[in-house]
């Protein structure tokens, strides 16, 4: 049977499973837009900026560990996408994006929105494609959503000229792909396999250092037996929250610049790493030269390029979590006797004594501003029981959500982590409240980052995708200030907002529900109100402005060297003299 | 340390654009690279030139072969290879100079391939030193223009194992 490009378009995407496109029409796209509109088994959601778009499927695809699909025109439309597309990329996001594209026999003469596609995503995709003759474009989409799923996952951009999706051709759609310069390596190498093993068994002060590549091969199963059946304590990056549940004994939060202090000195001082589906990002290593002095390093990871990349790995073992440890654990079960709890507890007793020196704190006064921790803490708490997806933006809120929020599973947590994209935490939780229906859908913004893709609410209203958004309101870049509180005197050089729009009458503009919490007394109420509603909610709740996120390492640092509060010179410039202390200790509260 | 890369890439439009783009993406040297298609028509085969230390010539290995259209990658360094480099040189030449530019050329085993009353064109095949050596002679006679293909090179056969092929072949 002969079909036009868009609507063999569409009968990809339905032999793909997908039942949603976050899309954003223009000329050039206007013929899969018509066909798409003619059927009902894609659901188009209309998104009001290709970013937004972009990053719907993002948080469609962490969430639901399938491919999320966007779709937008040319020109415009793609470099709006280009930030989200970059976010993928260095996040691991399998995303495929479709892009319109003028014209074949236009192509290159500057015709109206036209814009080199392939070259302006090719260093932010996994693998693009220009589809220029109808024929192609089945099997083209077939490789591009095998692309974008398998290895290392990755966006995939495919640009489909206008005369492309309205030209007819046999659809005939591939039963399998086979690209002979893509064999992503699946098993890992037994003998170095085995090798880890021994290590493991040797090891006296390891740790497990885990990230999103556990996430996005599902091995939580098989790391949770590894880590119990060891007694090695674990480490989360913030990618790869949620892999490990957060309130296991053997958890010890997040680590790197804002983690915890158990979690970077255990790293620091373990004598040996074991780094699974991580990368060694510099937030991470801090400074690479005293990174790990005493360990030995086992990197489990599917991407080659990211083993031996910071640092020196002394077991390379290239394959996909999930199979590698399974392996692994096979092996290790018919060694490990029953004695690794006694073995381990040395190593145990010195992280228990780092956890206690210094834990996540903050002080709440009963009347006093509100702190940021505790909106975090008491959202964790009041939801934890929902088990909630958690999207965030970038900066201090996401710090704070990352610490206090203590995710049980993973696909729960939506942050940007490698390319820090502010603006994304809304438009992800849309996407995976598209995904779940029925689940409840958290974002934890700033005041500043939420405004970067404000006019999403829009969408969330009338896509009914009823996401909770909890401003953490301090009128600052908060991030921003904290450095330059920190290290550049502070002078607050634009991290000061001056206004910023009252949130809850925006809210109420787009049709959405607008609450505010004015004192800590009425958090719970406020965010019950919220969690009860089954419209999009702004919760804008005012914080203290000065509030620093520690601990800190400062870029560069040393891990073992965190800035664990405020400098006393600061301490005195923010309270105006002595209104905080140490001694207040009935408002003292740990996590 | 100076290595040389041999990449076997499919033949399609933006292939080199990608390993181009690695490179500068990644502040990866690149002193030369030559490209042109294999016996089979669908790939085409690239001679990479750069440099770096143990860890760089590692990524930059590994990134080639993470590109999704590199079909192999070859750090030439890691065996015995074979290179050569073309340089084509017009060089300026009015009276006794030409009897010197032949001269030249003679010593170089290299070719006049274009010939005007006051010009040479000359072309000359070899390892970089040669060509450098050649450039530095005809260069007091006056080079008008240069162009060097870059090197393009090729892993030698193992010795033992072209020996064992050979006595194959004989006896057969």
């Amino acid at each position: 049977m002969k079909l036009t490009g868009a609507e063999i378009f569409i009968e990809c995407l339905k032999r793909e499973g997908v039942k949603t496109v976050f899309a954003l029409p223009g000329g050039v796209v206007l013929k899969i837009f018509d066909t798409l509109h003619q059927q009902k088994d894609v659901e188009v959601i209309l998104t009001r900026h290709e970013q937004g778009a972009g990053h719907m499927a993002e948080g469609y695809a962490k969430a639901t560990g399938k491919a999320g699909v966007c779709l937008v025109t040319s020109g415009p439309g793609m470099t709006n996408v280009i930030t989200a597309l970059a976010d993928a990329y260095m996040d691991s996001v399998p995303v495929v994006c479709f892009s319109g594209q003028v014209p074949t026999n236009l192509i290159g003469n500057d015709a109206f929105q036209e814009a080199d596609n392939i070259g302006l995503s090719r260093p932010c995709t996994k693998y693009n494609f220009l589809v220029k003759d109808v024929n192609d474009l089945a099997a083209t989409i077939k490789e591009a959503f095998y692309i974008a799923t398998t290895g290392r996952p990755g966006p995939v951009l495919v640009d489909i000229p206008k005369d492309v999706s309205q030209n007819v051709a046999e659809f005939v759609y591939p039963k399998s792909v086979s690209i002979r310069g893509y064999n992503p390596t699946v098993e890992g190498n037994k003998w170095q396999i085995k090798q880890a093993a021994e290590a493991i068994m040797k090891a006296k002060k390891p740790i497990l250092y885990v990230g999103g590549g556990v996430v996005f091969s599902g091995a939580s199963q098989e790391l949770l037996e590894l880590a119990e059946m060891t007694q090695i304590p674990v480490d989360m990056t913030l990618m790869g929250l949620g892999v490990f549940p957060g309130e296991h004994p053997l958890s010890l939060g997040m680590l790197g610049m804002h983690g915890t202090y158990q979690a970077n000195m255990a790293m620091h001082y373990s004598d040996l790493v074991i780094a699974i589906g991580a990368r060694f990002d510099d937030r991470v290593t801090g400074k690479v030269s005293e990174f790990c002095p005493n360990a030995k390093v086992i990197h489990v990871d599917i991407d080659p390029t990211s083993i031996r990349k910071n640092i020196h790995v002394d077991i390379p073992i290239v394959g996909d979590c999930r199979t590698v440890l399974r392996e692994l654990n096979q092996i290790l079960r018919a060694t490990v006797n029953g004695e690794q709890k006694d073995l381990r507890k040395p190593w145990w007793d010195q992280i228990r004594a780092w956890q206690q020196a210094h834990p996540l704190a903050y002080h709440q006064e009963k009347d006093g501003p509100i702190k940021p921790q505790q909106v975090v803490k008491r959202l964790y708490e009041l939801t934890k029981d929902r088990d909630p997806i958690v999207a965030t933006d970038v900066g201090q809120h996401q710090m704070w959500a990352a610490q206090y929020f203590k995710l049980a599973r993973p696909n729960r947590w939506l942050t940007s982590g490698g390319l820090g994209t502010m603006g994304f935490g809304f438009p992800a939780a849309m996407g995976a409240q598209a995904a779940f229906r029925d689940r409840l859908v958290l974002c934890i913004a700033g005041d500043g980052s939420i405004q970067m893709n404000m006019q999403e609410m829009a969408t969330a209203v009338i896509s009914k995708l009823p996401v909770k958004i909890i401003i953490l309101n301090n009128g600052f870049h908060g991030m921003v200030r904290q450095w330059q509180d920190l290290f550049y005197n502070g002078r607050y050089a634009s991290s000061d907002l001056g206004t910023t729009p009252d949130f809850v009458k925006l809210a109420d503009a787009y049709g959405a529900v607008g609450l505010r919490v004015k004192k800590v007394g009425d958090l719970d109420a406020i965010l019950k109100e919220a969690l009860a509603t089954d419209k999009p909610v702004i919760v804008d709740v005012p914080t203290y402005p000065y509030e620093n996120c520690y601990p800190m390492i400062p870029a560069g640092g040393c891990n073992h060297e965190m800035i664990l509060e405020d400098p006393p010179e600061l301490k005195m410039k923010q309270s105006g003299g002595a209104k905080v202390t140490p001694e207040d200790k009935d408002t003292v509260l740990t996590a | 340390m100076e290595h040389i890369i041999s990449v076997t890439v499919e033949n399609k439009f933006g292939v080199l654009s990608r390993v181009a783009g690695l490179f500068s993406g990644r502040g990866f040297n690149i002193e030369s690279l030559s490209v042109a298609p294999t016996l089979d028509p669908s790939m085409s085969q690239m001679t990479i030139v750069t440099s770096g230390d143990e860890r760089i010539i590692e990524q930059i290995v590994k990134q080639l072969n993470k590109l999704i259209d590199v079909i192999k990658v070859v750090d030439l360094n890691e065996t015995e290879f074979v290179s050569r480099e073309t340089a084509i040189i017009k060089v300026h030449t009015k009276d006794v100079d030409r009897a010197e530019a032949l001269r030249i050329v003679d010593i170089f085993r290299a070719n006049v391939i274009d010939s005007t009353p006051t010009t040479y064109t000359i072309e000359v095949s070899g390892d970089p030193k040669k060509i450098e050596a050649i450039i530095n002679l005809l260069q007091p006679l006056g080079i008008k223009e240069l162009v060097r293909t870059g090197r393009v090179a090729v892993a030698r056969e193992p010795v033992r194992q072209a020996a064992v092929q050979a006595k194959k072949i004989a006896r057969e």
